[in-house]
């Protein structure tokens, strides 16, 4: 299925309860198969951005169209349905400790209410590339910032999303594995996802050729 | 900058020169979840799930202990109530198969000779099974509990019993009519008697219906509270799963699962320590029976014996707890998951 627009922002502007705006009329689109940096100092709104786009914030103005599809006129069946096209690597992760890495990995499968055994061996071969092949039995708890990261990052990329939104996915890896897990998202590109990836690590962003969204004092400017 | 697993890193960068060695983009392709086939050969052994909400999240045995007392006083009362209304069933037909008719001596008169009348008369009408003439030492023997033994009764005019045993529904009018023509002589067909065991009969099992429902809302807010304890300790847990595609129902069913079994062990719980203390009574009774007091019991209760009946309405109402644990807090789920955003 072929779509003309992934997600389109109309003179959105946000701000939390009575504070000041974070954000302010913001206007841009995401095409499909795109890929996007969003950057900007810590506290410029990046996670506020993601979070947008993921529906877990409302705007306080403007229109927000994801998938062709109003967002303020969507119920929360509707939303659900929209995020399981959308990939989210967290910044701080959201991995849950009382299930075992590889169970995290899967979850997005399993909320599907797929069966193990359709998906098992995809996701072992994701951990074993991330890394992760030894640890897939452990608990997040007892996993390192980057093998947490890791993790996060192929729980973002299991359902093979149309829009995925990484917010500092490379900030716990040293510049090898960074690179490396950049490639994961190329690829995931490559196939024709567009990536929205938040971060502070300008060789990072010099690695790949690719827009440029930067915010600062609530506006976004965009370098292509 | 967070620590980092410096074995993990050589690790995966040993990996990462093997797979690079290999046609690179195809194995990335392979690696987001195209490829199926690669890795058939190497299965996890085939494990349960891990519930998605920890059962430490939820207080579960608190509830279960709640649960199990609401069973326990729904179950009590439900026995309860049906053995009162078998037990008052038995009675009115009891009593609906017997009357009593009384001889009260009269003055100028032959007392025995009005009681082999009425008698007659009795045993003559239709409906009628047997006639009973109690003897005048009889119908004293039965005045001895208030009296006493030592009592000199001959001098006192004691009513004589006839009591009669029927079958079908004799008509007692034109009965009455007859017997009413010799003096002294009157038909007692305990219809009082019957009317007001029945009221009170009744008034039991309302009150038993009264507090059953009682018990069953106290238990359902019991877990509805639960429930939000345990999605207030899940909080994180659930935006996790929302965030990655779960719906509200999916989240439901997880807590579903859990409060299922919670209902059910608490349910069977308080289901088997009612049945018990019937059992227990029924045994109990059993050997009071010979004892005056247990002919007292008997006459109220029966014999104190729960009957199939009773213990099907156990095991409902057992069930019934378990169901409106699931149906409660699936609901509260429900009106929480609606209440977030
Ligand atoms: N829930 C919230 N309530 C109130 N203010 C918030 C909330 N979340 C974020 N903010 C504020 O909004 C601003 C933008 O925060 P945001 O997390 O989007 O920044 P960021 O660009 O992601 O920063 P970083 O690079 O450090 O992750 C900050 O000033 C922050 O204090
Ligand atoms: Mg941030």
């Amino acid at each position: 299925m072929e779509i003309d627009r992934v997600l389109r922002f109309e003179n959105v502007g946000l701000r939390y309860g009575m504070g000041p705006e974070i954000l302010r009329d913001l206007s841009f689109v995401i095409q499909p198969h795109s890929f996007q940096f969003l950057t900007g100092p810590s506290g410029a709104g990046k996670t506020t951005l993601l979070r947008l786009i993921l529906m877990t914030l409302k705007p306080t103005r403007g229109l927000i169209n994801l998938f062709g599809q109003e967002v303020a006129r969507l119920d929360k069946d509707e939303m659900t349905g929209l995020r399981r096209r959308i990939g989210v690597v967290f910044q701080d992760f959201r991995l849950l400790d009382h299930l075992t890495t590889y169970e995290n990995v899967a979850l997005p499968l399993r909320v599907q209410g797929k069966d193990e055994a359709s998906y098992r061996s995809e996701v072992i071969e994701l951990l074993r590339w991330v890394g992760l092949g030894e640890r897939m039995h452990v608990p997040p708890t007892v996993l390192s910032g980057g093998e947490k990261q890791r993790a996060a990052i192929a729980r973002a990329v299991m359902v093979q999303p149309d829009l995925l939104l990484a917010d500092e996915p490379t900030g716990n890896v040293d510049p090898p594995l960074a690179r490396r897990l950049l490639r994961l998202f190329t690829e995931l590109h490559r196939q024709g996802t567009s990536i929205v990836l938040a971060t502070h690590d300008f060789d990072l962003m010099d690695q790949f050729d690719a827009r440029r969204f930067v915010l600062a004092d609530g506006y976004l400017e965009i370098f292509s | 900058m967070p620590r980092i697993d410096k074995a993990a890193i050589s690790r995966s960068a040993s990996r990462s020169a093997a797979i690079a060695a290999r046609a690179t983009g195809d194995l990335t392709v392979r690696a987001i979840g195209l490829a199926v086939a690669a890795n058939r050969g190497l299965r996890l052994s085939r494990r349960r799930d891990t519930a998605l909400l920890p059962a430490s999240s939820i207080s579960g045995r608190a509830l279960v202990l709640i649960i199990a007392i609401m069973a326990f006083l729904a179950s009590l009362t439900a026995g309860t109530v049906q053995l009162v209304s078998s037990a008052s069933t038995n009675w009115r037909s009891a009593i609906a198969r017997e009357v009593t008719i009384q001889v009260r001596p009269q003055v100028g008169r032959d007392t025995d000779a009005d009681v082999k009348q009425a008698a007659a008369i009795t045993r003559a009408s239709a409906g009628v099974d047997a006639v009973d003439v109690y003897s005048k030492a009889q119908s004293t023997q039965l005045l001895e509990p208030w009296l006493g033994q030592d009592f000199e009764l001959t001098e006192i005019p004691i009513p004589r019993i006839i009591a009669v045993k029927v079958s079908g529904h004799p008509d007692f009018g034109t009965l009455r009519k007859t017997l009413d023509q010799i003096p002294g002589v009157s038909l007692d067909d305990h219809r009082i008697w019957t009317a007001r065991l029945s009221t009170m009969a009744n008034a039991m099992i309302l009150v038993g219906l009264v507090i059953l429902g009682l018990v069953l809302t106290a238990s359902g807010l019991a877990v509805a509270f639960a429930t939000r304890g345990a999605m207030a300790g899940t909080r994180e847990i659930i935006d996790v799963l929302h965030l990655v595609g779960g719906t509200d129902r999916f989240i439901a069913n997880q807590f579903q699962r859990h409060f299922l079994r919670l209902g059910l062990k608490g349910g069977g719980i308080g289901g088997l320590a009612a049945i018990a203390v019937f059992v227990a009574a029924g045994l109990a009774s059993r050997q009071w029976v010979a004892t005056p007091g247990g002919d007292q019991v008997d006459a109220l209760f029966g014999t104190f014996s729960l009957g199939l009946g009773g213990y099907g309405a156990v095991v409902v109402i057992a069930g019934v707890v378990a169901l409106i644990t699931t149906v409660v807090s699936r609901l509260t789920v429900f009106r929480n998951l609606r209440g977030l955003e």
